[in-house]
């Protein structure tokens, strides 16, 4: 039988004991049904899922239903909106009893006073010219002005076709004001114009992923082997997609065989009772999903499959390490 | 009553076996004091599934709380053991 130290070097196994007993079990809260800006391609909107229920606006309703989430089993929320840094009261229910993930478009800044350390995720979706056509202003220069050197904060950069051949420029944006950030790739749930991959972008940019990465270790928050899967939707050479989606959430499962490998995840509306299939968009196609997250998640719960070689388990142990560095369960 | 330890300790090395699809490994030579998280590579969700057969062999449920603790074969056989033990 393989084991672990059997394939690892003295320094791999202790990287991989340092995360093998972390168990994160997330799920994900839309904080608000509103935002401060309407993007081109923004799942939330174009699905409808702002409409889908109406928010709880009593804050001692959060807070007992965080109680509950914890009781299910959760130990890390991932809130989403909507844009959550408009109801700091509802975000604090959640940052007083459990680690806690704000994702944000960066234009209100997070009052470090009240929320000392909890991790902030800014959204930006390309250089100046992009992030005007899809995002209607460049949110990089208020959000950069806003979060600049702060620790507990990185860029999520959503890579477009369109941006192939400027992402380093991006990094160095980044670099620039003292911040980490993490990839992923758009999946273009509006089907805006030229903003669909082509099979031969998939592989551009993943060359480019890998040379930033190469380039930039202390800046680039991510790991080869999430390149290679999130690019070609392949992991150990089986499909990424509705059958093995680890992102679905519980209630709405409803596949046969279901899959094993499931860790009660559910992404809860802002009624705190309605729930959403999954982590992202109702009316997305799973076939052509590029979820970063659920992609990761995918990964991070298969992992006897990669206790096959040295590689394999090197491989699944950096993107553990890659997914428990964004949301602070190992420093960076 | 006293039950056998090193019965069950053989049959929770089986059902691991099976449920995790371990290859090159026999209930005999499986280790019961390999560590089942550092070395195996056995995580919450394995531990979850491997619990659900065990409620069903031996009538006995597994606190999920007590995941962290049932670090290797033997310790699980103590575990079911003390739990049947305290039932009779
Ligand atoms: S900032 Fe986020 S929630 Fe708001 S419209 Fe853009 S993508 Fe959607
Ligand atoms: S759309 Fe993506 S995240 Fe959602 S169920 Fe399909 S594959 Fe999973």
């Amino acid at each position: 039988m393989k084991t672990v130290s059997s394939l690892l070097d003295e320094r791999w196994y202790e990287r991989y004991k340092k995360i093998s007993k972390l168990n994160i079990r997330s799920s994900i809260y839309d904080v608000t049904d509103h935002c401060n800006l309407r993007c081109k391609g923004c799942f939330f909107f174009s699905s409808d899922e702002h409409k889908a229920a109406s928010e709880e606006k009593d804050v001692s309703r959060w807070h007992a239903f965080v109680e509950q989430e914890m009781a299910r089993g959760v130990n890390l929320a991932i809130l989403i909106g909507g844009e959550p840094t408009l109801c700091l009261d509802r975000i604090e229910a959640f940052y007083q009893r459990l680690p806690t993930f704000c994702a944000t478009n960066g234009l209100i800044k997070v009052p470090r006073e009240r929320f000392p350390d909890m991790m902030v995720g800014i959204s930006l979706w390309g250089d100046k010219e992009d992030e005007v056509l899809l995002r209607g202003k460049d949110t990089f220069k208020i959000s950069s002005n806003n979060y600049a050197g702060d620790p507990h904060a990185y860029y999520l950069y959503t890579i477009t076709p369109k941006q192939l051949g400027k992402v380093e420029q991006i990094i160095k944006n980044v670099e620039g004001v003292g911040l980490k950030v993490h990839m992923q790739l758009l999946s273009n749930d509006e089907g805006v114009d030229g903003f669909s991959w082509q099979p031969e972008q998939l592989m551009d940019v993943r060359t480019e992923m890998d040379d930033v990465l190469d380039k930039y270790p202390e800046t680039v928050i991510s790991s080869k082997y999430y390149h290679e899967i999130i690019t070609s939707g392949k992991m150990l050479g089986r499909p990424f997609g509705w059958d093995e989606c680890p992102s679905v959430t519980i209630t709405h499962d409803n596949r046969t065989p279901q899959p094993k490998r499931l860790t009660n995840f559910i992404r809860w509306a802002s009624d705190l009772k309605t729930t959403h299939r999954c982590c992202t968009s109702e009316t997305r196609d799973c076939s052509t999903c590029k979820d970063g997250a659920a992609h990761m998640s995918w990964v991070m719960v298969n992992k006897r499959g990669h206790i096959r070689t040295a590689q394999d388990l090197q491989n699944w142990i950096e993107v553990y390490e890659m997914f428990a560095k964004l949301y602070q369960f190992i420093p960076w | 009553m006293e039950k056998d330890i090193s019965g069950t300790t053989l049959r929770i090395a089986q059902i691991l076996i099976d449920e995790l699809k371990l290859e090159d490994v026999t209930p005999e030579t499986f280790d019961p004091d390999l560590d089942l998280v550092d070395e195996v590579g056995v995580d919450s969700m394995d531990l979850a599934t491997v619990a659900l057969v065990l409620r069903d062999e031996y009538g006995i449920r597994i606190d999920e709380d007590d995941y962290p603790k049932l670090t290797t074969v033997r310790i699980i056989a103590e575990y079911i053991n003390n739990k049947l033990d305290s039932d009779d």
